[in-house]
């Protein structure tokens, strides 16, 4: 069965469903039903996936445009099939989360959940795609649609940061677009197909360019310090739910890109560049951390946070150790789920006060205890408190790097110390303290918000104590990898000889 | 002696051992996500929990004395938690049952003592799950056998006592000092969290077993750097100097909090770190030092502070810092030191958490009146309260024959032999520790009636004064039946090891003496000036040295010129440079781009005569160009 | 012998582009841009003559038609905004800039 495809197929079609709907709630409904039934498929999906089996499952390949060796060419390895399960896991929920957010403006509130629909099929695509070309084409598609849910349907300064998004994207496109036609041209292989254009680049200079050429696209797409500071506008600006894929999923590409491609396919170049990279990463992680600190606007704190974790992933990625590697994919679930969570109770939140600035708030503790609580989890999770899953994938990468590069992981850990501040200082500020006037009458959390919350909390928690279904899946794709950059870890000063271990 | 090999085990309560952390954390879940259907029962259902997880380690304590004691050290797999980095189980061993019972036992009390005190606050159910939570991070601290398992339970109590310290945190004051006890403890972590990267770096495991049996073919650098990060990571949940600064504002939390997680039992976690990792420590004897370095600064550090606070709750807490000083100075000797710092860990625990509950009885008494300058003549109202308040206050300056005298003696006797400075600060910590609790004792229950117009003291009801005399009874006669013939000591050495030739106890060494002796000078002091004499309700100013003590020897302040204000100033330029300096180039470069296209438009004109001058001077400069490249 | 014709239309060529660039009135404009495009017509017809082939005269014919339509739309142009604006100068019509 062409699985990836039927996932994207059913997306789409239920896009078009959507707009055919006349009725606003029943689009709303039928949106859910596709999503639901397009996670259904790929949990099924998922199950059948035999961790030790083929590195690509579940693929499908046919000719696109035979005259220059492009593909239609999909499948999974364990990497991108939790990056997809993250994808159509968020998507669910970000209906249910958003069932409010598109009446607010003039626009089509149908438009608003067919978009997303849409971007749940270019999702699928980016991280199944094994055809780079088919790749790129997914990852500027991918612009369009959320383009259109930041500038219709986002906050005042809508449209100063759709631009802002949709040029610096474009541009980092553009130059992945050049480096992609040099590929297939200097590989001379006349095809696209990723599997066959690995190891074809041997010459190191080549290689560097055509590196740089990919990796500005990734670095800004995910964002790396210095390219961030389009995702705090956006963010800011997006509704909730449209943030929450932004940096949920949309961003987790530029990272998965600098996995799949910039290491396999420039191996050479890769290493050469590491010191930089680790260089931008770290600087990013207390960087990104020490804005955070200093915002007043709940959406850019929660952006800058993302930042910070971000530079953790691209850390783990360039660190070239198994627990790193692991470690980095693993992030860019966890990250997912928390930074979802704590966009969407923010924005609960935001929508009920009718202000995204901190100092608006104050005591919320009091009046919606569970709004707070679950916000704190979410806070928690984002400082990587142990028992929540992300604790377990920033270990991973602090302990990999700490293996090959002791001064970055050491001033990396100092990012543990600085989102203890930024997160407990925000919810001190909006969630104790003497409450607020303005928000005395605040409602807590509803019957659908507590849907969307509970299975954020319980993947939190779950993945927290019994990360290693996703680890079983991850590590010997991530081990594959670094094997096809021919890497191996570094030995220990006393091994201790331990079965399993 | 060597410690003793880890053996695999399975069944009777040991292989239930899971048991003791699971119960109390369903306890918690069940209380947290029941909400207010849960309030009738939640009090009952959290004592339940406790207990439950008492009976379970009260069983595994029966079952390990039941086996040799070379077979004391039992290993339970759980399952794997990060493969390839880490599987999660069980280590019941003699040191690990200790903390169990001390955690479960007067856990439980705490537990029960809590029904009353906490009678009145309609949130009485989310205290008590909290509680719970934080027994079973507790517990998984101590019974992890591995690193990251031990990290998971350190992280869970720093949680537990974030939420407790904030409970009342409608209070700015509470919620700060949550906030900064997380943080600091933090700072602490990230040593720590080094420590293990080090640990993993250097061993690839992070089982105790791999670590601690091959720790000696590590290089001694090696070694030294795993010791301090440590120690770094023990200093921050312990309260040590430098990173002692969030307990005294950890009082904010209600009482029984103060009494179990901030006296009796996660604030010791740092003791427990150091005394598990004790391979690493004995293969370095620079991080050795360093720690007895800590624990005597601190313990002296403590003292001090305790001197001259009015607030009973801070002048324990100041009392605590101090107590654990010694575990620490102890926990640094080696073996011959690790039995003395987990008695006195133990016995601590009780007369400990037995003041802290009796100063909770008296703020209940006092409508949560803190300032000991409003108590004065309560022994007459409250008898209770006070005998085993008096029993607890014997106990901790070593009143001869009483817990304190036994363990805080043999950890003097023991620094004094390891190394003479160290013992006699030791012996002059004791002599404060005379003064500062004769003081506290006095102000509170003797002297004269300085009480606030409104308050009625009347003795607490039995459900808090009945675990107030079972915890005297432990302060009483715990240290004895520990101490005497060596018996905790020869019961953890197949845990921790034991000195080649075990300690004897000498009731009338010259050390012992003298010990006696400051303390009845510091306690003689304190009643001169605070039991015979009138206490001022209005504190007086005091000369420099009192208002140094009462400031927390200016940590505070350094903490916030040295941190906090660059910090802060820090984040401020960060947030300007991100908004006029990185964005500042994106937008800028994007303006560039615009205003330049913007200027190049004015070449359209719009009138057509001038296109087509354009047009001439173009095909003019093309053929003229085709001309020179022609001929050349 | 075929200089003079050339001559004679690089002469015609440079007067038709004077009169583009230097003349106001929409309808001579139009004029000039016939004369340069017959001045090409002879420099064709003359190339063909000297070649020897019927190439020169084929592409002729097609300037011719393609001035044809040009002067009827061009025209039309003309004609409507001298009603709209009773003029016919070509530096009143210059709204469409920037």
């Amino acid at each position: 069965m062409p699985w990836l495809s039927t996932l994207m197929g059913v997306s789409v079609l239920g896009a078009l469903g959507v707009t055919l709907v006349r009725n606003d709630k029943l689009a709303k409904q039928f949106t859910l039903v596709v999503s639901l039934i397009v996670l259904a498929l790929t949990v099924a999906m998922a199950v059948q996936f035999s961790p030790n089996g083929d590195k690509f499952q579940f693929a499908e390949t046919y000719d696109w445009i035979p005259a220059f060796g492009v593909h239609y060419g999909v499948a999974v390895d364990g990497i991108a099939l939790v990056l997809i399960l993250l994808s159509v896991i968020l998507v669910p929920i970000v209906v249910l989360a958003s069932w409010h957010d598109a009446e607010a403006g003039k626009r089509s509130v149908r438009t608003y959940f067919s978009l997303l629909l849409v971007l749940e099929a270019m999702m699928i695509g980016v991280f199944a795609a094994t055809d780079v070309f088919l790749f790129y084409v997914f990852f500027e598609a991918m612009l369009i649609p959320m383009y259109f849910m930041i500038g219709s349907y986002g906050g005042a300064q809508r449209s100063y940061a759709a631009v802002k998004f949709l040029l610096y994207s474009l541009f980092g496109g553009l130059l992945m677009l050049v480096a992609v036609i040099a590929l297939y041209s200097i590989a001379g292989k006349g095809t696209f197909m990723f599997t066959d254009l690995v190891g074809t680049i041997q010459d190191v200079t080549t290689q560097k360019w055509l590196f740089l050429g990919f990796f500005i696209a990734f670095a800004i797409k995910a964002p790396l310090w210095p390219f961030h500071t389009w995702l705090p506008d956006a963010a800011a600006q997006a509704p909730a739910g449209a943030a929450v894929l932004l940096v949920g999923v949309l961003d987790k590409v530029g990272t998965y890109g600098m996995l799949r491609f910039c290491l396999e396919l420039f191996p050479d170049a890769a290493k050469f560049f590491t010191p930089l990279v680790i260089t931008l990463s770290v600087i990013g992680i207390v960087y990104g951390a020490i804005v955070a600190i200093g915002q007043t606007d709940m959406k850019r704190l929660i952006a800058y946070t993302s930042v910070s974790h971000f530079g953790f992933i691209a850390m783990g990625v360039f660190a070239m150790t198994t627990s790193a590697g692991a470690g980095a994919t693993l992030y860019m679930v966890n990250h997912g789920f928390s930074t979802g969570a704590l966009f969407l109770i923010a924005g609960f939140l935001i929508y009920r006060r009718g202000s995204q600035f901190i100092a608006d708030y104050g005591g919320v503790q009091k009046v919606a205890p569970i709004l707070a609580g679950t916000f704190l989890v979410a806070g928690l999770s984002s400082l990587s408190l142990p028992g929540l899953s992300t604790f377990v994938s920033e270990f991973m990468v602090l302990t990999g790097t700490y293996q090959r590069y002791v001064v970055p992981a050491v001033i990396a850990t100092v990012g543990v110390i600085l989102a203890a501040i930024y997160i407990l200082w925000m919810y001190q500020r909006t969630m104790n303290g003497p409450t607020a006037e303005s928000v005395k009458s605040l409602p807590d959390l509803n019957a659908r918000e507590k849907w969307v919350v509970a299975p954020l909390v319980a993947l939190l928690l779950v993945f927290g104590f019994y990360p290693k279904p996703l680890l079983d899946v991850i590590n010997p794709a991530v081990k594959d990898t670094l094997s096809s950059v021919s890497v191996t870890d570094p030995q220990p000063a006393v091994p201790v000889a331990q079965e399993g271990q | 002696m060597e410690p003793a090999e880890i053996i695999q085990h399975s069944g009777g309560a040991i292989g239930a051992a899971w048991l003791m952390i699971a119960l109390p954390l369903v306890g918690a879940a069940v209380l947290l996500l029941g909400g207010r259907r849960t309030d009738k029962f939640g009090h009952l259902l959290g004592v339940l929990m406790a207990v439950a997880s008492f009976v379970v380690a009260a069983l595994s304590f029966v079952q390990l004395l039941g086996l040799a004691p070379g077979e004391r050290r039992r290993g339970i797999e759980l399952y794997d938690f990060i493969p390839g980095l880490a599987k999660v189980g069980l280590l019941v061993d003699p040191l690990s049952i200790s903390f169990c019972l001390l955690i479960t036992f007067v856990g439980s009390l705490i537990h029960i003592y809590s029904i009353g005190y906490m009678a009145h606050d309609p949130n009485r159910r989310r205290f008590f799950a909290y509680l719970n939570l934080f027994v079973a991070a507790m517990l998984l601290l101590v019974l992890a056998d591995n690193y990251v398992a031990l990290f998971v339970g350190w992280e869970g109590v720093g949680l537990a006592s974030y939420l407790l310290i904030g409970f009342w945190q409608h209070k700015p004051t509470a919620a700060t000092a949550a906030k900064k006890a997380f943080i600091v403890n933090r700072v602490g972590d990230f040593g720590l969290l080094i420590g293990i990267f080090t640990i993993f770096a250097t061993f690839h495991t992070l089982a105790f077993d791999g670590v601690l049996a091959n720790a000696d073919k590590a290089s001694s650098g090696t070694l030294t750097a795993i010791g301090l990060l440590l120690l770094v990571g023990a200093c921050g949940k312990s309260a040590q100097l430098p990173l002692q600064s969030w307990l005294l504002d950890a009082m904010e939390g209600p009482t029984p909090v103060s009494a179990l997680i901030h006296a009796a039992t996660m604030v010791t976690a740092g003791v427990y770190l150091i005394v598990r990792s004790g391979p690493i420590f004995l293969g370095t004897e620079t991080a050795q030092l360093v720690v007895t370095i800590v624990g005597v600064a601190t313990l002296l550090a403590g003292a001090i502070i305790g001197t001259a606070k009015d607030d009973i709750k801070k002048a324990l807490a100041g009392s605590t810092m101090s107590q654990i000083g010694y575990m620490v100075l102890a926990a640094g000797i080696g073996p011959a030191g690790y039995a003395f710092a987990i008695a006195h860990l133990i016995t601590h625990g009780f007369f400990k958490a037995d003041m802290f509950l009796g100063a909770g009885s008296v703020m209940h008494a006092m409508n949560d009146e803190v300032d000991m300058r409003k108590y004065g003549a309560l022994r007459k109202v409250m008898p209770v309260t006070f005998v085993t308040f008096l029993i607890g206050y014997l106990a901790i300056i070593g009143f001869p024959l009483l817990s304190g005298y036994f363990t805080k003696d043999g950890i003097i006797e023991t620094a004094m032999e390891h190394n003479a400075v160290l013992g006699w600060l030791a012996v002059l910590g004791a002599g404060i520790t005379g003064f500062y609790m004769s003081r506290l004792v006095f102000m509170t229950f003797f002297g004269t009636k300085r009480w606030e117009p409104t308050a009625h003291p009347h003795e607490s009801p039995a459900v808090m004064t009945v675990p107030l005399i079972i915890l005297s009874i432990g302060a009483i006669g715990l240290g004895a039946f520990l101490i005497l013939g060596n018996r905790f000591m020869t019961f953890l050495a197949p845990a921790v090891g034991a000195p080649e030739e075990m300690p004897s106890f000498h009731p009338f060494s010259l050390t012992g003496l003298v010990t006696l002796a400051l303390v009845a000078v510091g306690a003689a002091l304190a009643w001169m000036k605070y039991g015979r004499a009138e206490v001022p309700v209005v504190a007086p100013r005091g000369s420099f040295l009192t208002t140094f003590a009462r400031r927390d020897l200016y940590g505070d302040a350094l903490n916030e010129a040295l941190f906090m204000r660059p910090g802060q100033w820090l984040t401020r330029l960060a947030v300007f440079f991100d908004n006029r300096g990185v964005d500042g180039l994106v937008n800028g470069l994007a303006a560039g781009i615009g205003g330049t296209s913007g200027r190049l438009r004015r070449v359209q004109t719009g009138f057509v005569r001038s296109y087509a001058l354009s047009i001439f001077l173009g095909a003019a400069l093309l053929a003229g160009a085709w001309l020179v490249v022609g001929n050349l | 012998m075929t200089t003079h014709y050339l001559v004679l239309s690089a002469l015609l060529f440079a007067i038709g582009g004077v009169g583009v660039l230097v003349r106001r009135n929409a309808i001579v404009v139009f004029m000039c841009v016939e004369l340069m495009l017959n001045a090409c017509n002879l420099a064709f017809v003359t190339f063909a003559r000297q070649n020897g082939n019927l190439d020169g005269q084929l592409i002729a014919f097609f300037v011719m038609i393609v001035a044809a339509a040009e002067v009827v739309i061009g025209l039309a142009i003309i004609v409507t905004i001298f009603r709209t604006r009773r003029s016919a100068s070509v530096d009143d019509v210059s709204l469409l800039k920037y």
